[in-house]
């Protein structure tokens, strides 16, 4: 069997992926990004609206812009692209990645990887929503994919369940189409989404937007002819009496992401809340030698962030490919009140740490605290679709070193 | 000699490659655009011990029979069969006595092996059974498939020797002349045939009053079902059953051949059917959820990947209605509820028998009873990938990354028959992974738009009407 041996190895050619590539190959080791579709880019390929790169390119580009940007850095750098091919299994004691392309099946042998392979939606089955099972309901991504890179409708009038970014992209792209789409269900009391895509999607096109509802029946035998949604109460549960009725021929769902990580979870682990590995300050999961940076690691909400966890993902792969990453006892790190995902879950004390968290609710004012406040940060209205980041200095780890267990909470002020 | 089939299920795909052996012409007719589209699509797989049945029974009958012929079937027709045994799990000592039951009347009928086994022992076998288990019965020849790799492999082995296939045919009427069948009316014109079998399932007593009989009389019975992802795997390592109740096995925890957890069925007793017969009901997913839970506490429903429905035809008296009828020419293999799926080898092997000695016919020293799956990607070793993908490149390319199914695959299901999408994801799996389509849907939609020669607007998830997206978005 063929097989080839490189410093660092990247697994996706997304944001993450492409980011990692060219930094790993700009601090000078050999590196090969491996990509499964045919070109490059990952998902922002059919992100065709504006909104990406604001931080990391100070100008508001659209996804295969952004994306552009990120390839023409990668020649640069002097990575190697192989696309159209896919990883099919990683050894954990030899490092050996197998791969599979048309040119047959191929076994890599890195110094390092940087495992970046984003995240997959959660499929309708996953609800457990009751009724037959009729054509016409898709996840946000796979409509969007269908419009905007196949050109193909997938319905006339259209409901939206969920209020993640890409449901409300996707309800302004429909009504752009000519879809009828009457309206986005949310079953939390705020939107899933960013504020400006709210604006932006559903208040400029006058889409309403319900929030505290949720489907609870589909109909159908064939094609999707409706759909009831009823109130829900705090919990979650829908309300008896609040039941109403879409007549809608297409259900778009938008119910979350989850890295799609489970090609190494085997070996290193979970997080349970993130679903992803767990990562320390470098982006290094429990494998010394196995990096993983962007949406395979916890969802993130902006390419920017996760364009710059894979560039600081490849740097440090790059690193540990040359031995230069010294065996420090890393702070673990847990979740206090108010804290969902949360990124990294291991300080390692001899680098700045930059921690990303997201909370489960809307506040006005509340302030993030890292080890009884070793680290503090105020917020003003701070919401989930929004990552709050910290920065934890090197200074600062040392002092949580000195802590039994170290907590991050966000206490609402 | 022209014999028609009604009904491409497990049942009447097996009872058209019976008749295949015979030098005669045989027919089959489906009124969907595939086979395996009805009661064979959505049931529990299990191929049964039957120690669940009552001795002097058609169902215990055809049930020994038929489990003892699965494995020389699969190792013919060449699909996924796993025997893995299966564990009727008791709680309290009336649990304890119903297995006493079970294994008493197993032993009566013929069933192989059973054995009761405590506490400590199902512990160490099922670790993540409830620990408040007291017993189990032990039954080693239970097996699991996937239905409709049966139905599929029989209908593909049947052509292979002469079958004439009519999908998406609908059987109107049966003429009978002078009390014989002399043809049948479809949808898609008349067709006259000396013999007919009635292997429709669920419209199998449509089907027979066609033909002036007046049994199976049939009623719907709804099983719903949940399907766990494959990180499930190890919740349960052979099919493990409740205690028996009245009317059903009860719900079952139990691995698929592909390593997915199944989880169910309920039984709901349906007044008639109905086309959204099929549905699932909050009321019957929890119930699905409790039901599994009792047997594994610790399992998780968030690893759920899918819901659905079955239904089964139920027949007045329970028994299967198999055999000749007051029409001449007319046979049954109806009311096949639970143990169908495992009685089916068993039933088509006795039906076309007789079918044989009232006509006089031979078996033909022509049939070949072989058949070859097309290649798997995902369970084939490196040397082989790499032959296979040398041969064919797009074997190379990964389509469905959740089950690993290539392009390749994809393609040459289409090529044996698979016309929409669910035909390519019953024969290949793909798109039946952790995320049911999300990825390779519009990938799928194009290969078969391609190899169908079809615009992509046309392509339908299971047929006729129901395409997938409505048309462009532009022209």
């Amino acid at each position: 069997m063929k097989s080839y041996r490189t410093d660092v190895l990247v697994i996706g050619g997304g944001a993450a992926g492409l980011a990692a590539a060219s930094a790993a190959a700009e601090a000078g080791r050999e590196t090969i990004l491996i990509e499964r579709e045919d070109s490059p880019g990952g998902v922002l390929e059919q992100c065709i609206h504006p909104g990406f790169g604001v931080h990391r390119y100070r100008e508001e580009l659209t996804g295969p812009e952004f994306a552009a940007r990120l390839v023409e850095e990668l020649d640069a750098s002097g990575a190697e692209v192989l696309t159209g091919r896919s990883v099919l299994a990683i050894d954990p004691k030899t490092r050996a990645v197998e791969t599979v392309g048309p040119e047959g099946v191929r076994t890599i042998r890195p110094k390092a990887v940087v495992f970046a392979t984003g995240a997959r939606e959660r499929p309708f089955g996953a609800l457990r929503i009751p009724g037959p099972r009729p054509v016409g309901i898709f996840t946000a991504g796979l409509a969007q994919k269908l419009v905007n890179l196949h050109n193909l409708l997938p319905g006339r009038r259209a409901l939206i369940l969920g209020s993640g970014d890409i449901g409300l992209i996707m309800a302004r792209r429909l009504h752009l189409e000519g879809v009828e789409v009457v309206g986005v269900l949310e079953l939390k009391p705020f939107p899933g989404g960013l504020m400006r895509n709210v604006v932006q999607c559903l208040d400029d096109y006058e889409i309403p937007l319900h929030l505290s509802h949720t489907v609870i029946a589909v109909h159908g035998t064939k094609r999707l002819t409706g759909v009831t949604a009823a109130r829900v109460d705090e919990t979650g549960r829908p309300i008896t009496g609040t039941a109403r009725e879409f007549a809608v021929d297409t259900l778009i769902l938008s119910v979350g992401l989850i890295p799609e990580a489970e090609l190494i979870g085997r070996f290193v682990g979970l997080d349970p809340i993130n679903r992803g590995p767990c990562v320390d300050s470098r982006w290094r999961t429990r494998a010394p030698w196995l990096f993983a940076a962007g949406n395979s690691v916890a969802v993130f909400d902006l390419v920017d962030t996760v364009a710059a966890a894979g560039e600081s993902a490849g740097r440090f792969a790059a690193r540990f490919a040359e031995n230069d990453i010294p065996e420090v006892r890393k702070i673990p790190i847990s979740r206090g009140e108010n804290v969902l995902h949360l990124v990294p879950t291991e300080i390692d004390p001899g680098v700045p740490t930059l921690i990303h968290l997201r909370v489960p609710r809307p506040m006005q004012r509340a302030q993030v605290r890292i080890g009884e406040g070793i680290v503090s940060r105020r917020l003003i209205g701070v919401r989930p679709a929004e990552m709050v980041e910290v920065e934890v200095p090197v200074e600062a780890a040392e002092e949580l070193a000195k802590l039994a267990d170290v907590k991050v909470e966000v206490v609402e002020e | 000699m022209r014999i028609g089939v009604i009904g491409a299920g497990v049942v009447g795909a097996l009872i058209a490659r019976e008749l295949c052996r015979y030098g005669i012409e045989v027919h089959l007719f489906e009124r969907e655009e595939d086979v395996s589209f009805g009661v064979s699509k959505a049931n529990s797989g299990v191929i049964h011990g039957c120690f669940h049945e009552k001795p002097g029974t058609t169902r215990a009958r055809f049930c020994v029979e038929g489990n003892a012929e699965y494995t020389a079937l699969a190792r013919e027709l060449d699909f996924p069969f796993k025997r893995i045994g299966a564990h009727v799990i008791a709680f309290n000592s009336d649990d304890v006595a119903a297995l006493e039951r079970l294994k008493a009347q197993g032993e009566e009928i013929g069933c192989a092996g059973l054995e009761i086994i405590d506490r400590e022992e199902i512990l160490s076998r099922e670790p993540r059974v409830n620990p408040d288990v007291r017993a189990a019965l032990w039954s080693p020849t239970v097996g699991i498939v996937e239905p409709w790799d049966v139905a599929i492999a029989a209908v593909e082995n049947a052509c292979a020797n002469g079958l004439v296939l009519h999908l998406g045919t609908e059987v109107t009427g049966i003429r009978v002349t002078g009390g014989r069948v002399t043809g049948i009316a479809t949808d898609a014109g008349g067709f006259s045939l000396d013999a007919v079998v009635n292997a429709a399932g669920l419209y199998a007593d449509r089907v027979a009053r066609m033909a002036g009989v007046d049994r199976p009389v049939l009623h719907p019975r709804r099983g719903e079902y949940i399907l766990l992802d494959k990180q499930a795997a190890g919740t349960a390592n052979s099919v493990l059953f409740p205690a028996p109740t009245n009317n059903s096995k009860g719900i079952l925890v139990l691995p698929t051949v592909d390593g997915n957890i199944l989880l169910g069925p309920t039984a709901d007793d349906l007044p008639a059917l109905s086309p959204d017969a099929a549905a699932t009901s909050s009321v019957g997913l929890a119930a699905v959820v409790s039901g599994a839970k009792r047997l594994v506490p610790g399992l998780d429903p968030r690893l759920t990947i899918k819901t659905f429905a079955g239904v089964r035809p139920e027949p007045a008296g329970g028994e299967f209605v198999v055999g000749p009828t007051v029409v001449r020419g007319f046979y049954q293999a109806a009311g096949m509820r639970s143990p169908g799926l495992t009685a089916a080898p068993a039933v088509a092997r006795y039906l076309s028998r007789e079918i044989a000695a009232e006509f006089g016919l031979e078996e033909k020293s022509a049939f070949d009873p072989q058949r070859k799956s097309p290649p798997r990607f995902s369970e084939l070793d490196e040397a082989a990938r790499a032959a296979l993908i040398e041969e064919d490149s797009s074997y190379g390319r990964i389509v469905c990354r959740c089950n690993e199914v290539t392009e390749g695959e994809i393609v040459a299901a289409i090529r044996r028959g698979a016309r929409t999408v669910d035909g390519v994801k019953f024969r290949t799996r793909a798109g039946f992974g952790r995320c049911q389509g999300g990825f390779c849907t519009a990938r799928i939609l194009t290969i078969l738009s391609r190899e169908l020669g079809v615009p992509p607007e046309e392509v339908t998830v299971r047929g006729k009407d129901d395409r997938i997206v409505v048309g462009r978005v532009r022209p």
